[in-house]
């Protein structure tokens, strides 16, 4: 999987956590949550998304790696590869 | 002391049969019910009265997601109740406003719902949400209506099992009368048709209707009737002071004149007819009318062989020598609303004060000779020589009896 693949797979989740959104012009630098109307209990949802949908586990104390689409990517990116 | 007489301004609901108070009557008036088959998780194919309101009226898509069933119904039945009262809603200062919500239970809909998500995941109880709590307490219904209304004052549901929507309106009355609020939003939801358990647990107790013609499943008073059909709905009232009403030169729809809850203290489901009298007696003595007065009484009955009996049992000794008393029930268009049936069934009769018309109960190809009721309108609507007062009866699970009284305000 490629990071821009990983980041489609993190805004696919997002489309169904925050389905009011417009996430045509998420820019991939910038914290989710200050272009983005994500709370808490969403991000937990990110969380458990990935958990259920791609068997990918995010440890508490790294839910700071999923900031943005870019950190979401370089830090899931090698999760995704090492699944197959 | 004198305490303040609370009046009805405004109504929201929705219905298996209808989304707003003139949709839901109409159909009273001609006989439509909503009555369908739905789906049920572990069981097939169930009756149920669903509704189909527009919940993107008043939320966003997300609030749906995360939200309850219920939540979504208080929402929608307490924004259209406050836009039917022609408060200036935002104007008015939130933390004087209450939102009280009757249920018959809170919690079963989602707990099933994750127990099920779980169950595809070997039972790993990591894939548990963390939306179970926000979703599950029993206040839930009232604050998401809070959340979204912003109201800051007192917001809560009341838990009295089928007795609930009148009981959210006398905790409003009583926390206008008490000064704690000048605005309640109140009455009754359910989401219960959602939860496979309530079917499954009506049915092992023998209690769940069945019909091959949907809407005529749910049949109060009718010699073959077979039990409950479950439904979903809600319907909230906006309540006041008169003189704040009156002030504003709002619409009143009627003022709460009596009320009483009592408790049989005898059985689990079975009801008892001493404590119905004793309660609707309690209510008229409130009200200070004669039963004679009254005009309309509302029924409970939700079409169990003993517990339609039992009910009319009561109104017989209740309503002795009182020609000008009629007796229906709205439960054979919209089956058992649970949480939200005194609510609903309330708002259904309301609009009598205007039009004079007494709503049957349908459905009763041959009237139980057991309740035979003077009075009892049966299958078509009746126009009454006049209509001043009505009793609204909601009883419950564990005992649970409940008997308002609403009057029409004189201009």
């Amino acid at each position: 999987m490629s990071k821009d693949e990983c980041k489609q797979v993190v805004l696919d989740i997002i489309a169904e956590i925050a389905p009011d959104e417009e996430l045509s012009d998420v820019k991939p630098e910038v914290a989710l949550r200050e272009q983005l109307d994500l709370d808490s209990m969403d991000f937990l949802d990110i969380v458990m998304e990935l958990r259920k949908k791609h068997g990918i586990e995010v440890p508490e104390s790294e839910y700071g790696e999923l900031v943005s689409l870019d950190s979401c990517a370089k830090y899931l990116t090698p999760k995704f590869n090492a699944l197959v | 002391m004198e305490l303040s007489r609370i009046v009805i301004t405004g109504i929201g609901l929705t219905a298996p049969n209808g989304n707003s108070l003139s949709e839901f009557r109409q159909n009273l008036l001609d006989g439509v019910a909503g009555i369908q088959r739905i789906e049920m998780r572990y069981m097939g194919e169930v009756l149920a009265g669903v509704c189909d309101f527009d919940p993107m009226r008043y939320q966003k898509r997300k609030e749906v997601r995360v939200g309850t069933r219920a939540g979504s119904i208080s929402i929608y039945c307490a924004r259209e109740a406050v836009a039917d009262s022609g408060i200036d809603f935002d104007a008015f200062s939130k933390d004087r406003v209450g939102i009280y919500v009757g249920i018959t239970e809170h919690g079963n809909v989602e707990t099933e719902n994750e127990i099920y998500n779980i169950s595809k995941f070997d039972y790993d109880t990591k894939f548990w949400t963390h939306h179970h709590n926000p979703r599950t307490v029993a206040n839930n219904p009232a604050g998401e209506a809070s959340l979204n209304l912003k109201v800051t004052g007192p917001s809560y549901t009341i838990g009295a099992a089928c007795a609930a929507g009148n009981l959210g309106l006398v905790q409003a009355l009583q926390m206008l009368r008490l000064g704690e609020v000048d605005l309640a939003i109140a009455g009754g939801v359910s989401e219960s048709i959602r939860s496979f358990g309530i079917f499954a647990g009506f049915k092992s107790q023998g209690a769940l209707a069945e019909h091959e013609d949907p809407n005529k499943a749910s049949r109060p008073f009718d010699v073959d009737r077979n039990g409950i059909v479950v439904s979903e709905g809600g319907a909230l009232y906006t309540l006041e002071r008169l003189e704040d009403a009156q002030a504003r030169g709002a619409k009143i729809y009627g003022e709460i004149t009596g009320y009483h809850v009592n408790s049989d203290a005898t059985d689990y489901v079975l009801p008892n007819p001493e404590r119905q009298t004793q309660c609707m007696r309690a209510a008229i003595k409130k009200a200070a009318i004669a039963p004679s007065q009254i005009h309309i009484v509302n029924t409970h009955a939700t079409a169990t062989p003993m517990g339609d009996i039992q009910e009319c049992e009561a109104i017989r000794e209740v309503f002795a020598d009182c020609p000008e008393t009629y007796v229906n029930n709205t439960k054979g268009f919209i089956g058992h609303a649970m949480g939200a049936a005194g609510a609903l069934e309330l708002a259904g009769n309301l609009p009598s004060f205007e039009d004079g018309m007494v709503h049957p109960s349908i459905n009763v190809d041959q009237l139980d000779p057991k309740c035979e009721i003077p009075n009892l309108v049966l299958n078509k609507p009746i126009k009454a020589k006049r209509v001043d007062a009505l009793l609204n009866n909601s009883f419950g699970m564990l005992g649970i009896n409940s008997a308002l009284i609403i009057e029409r305000v004189s201009d």
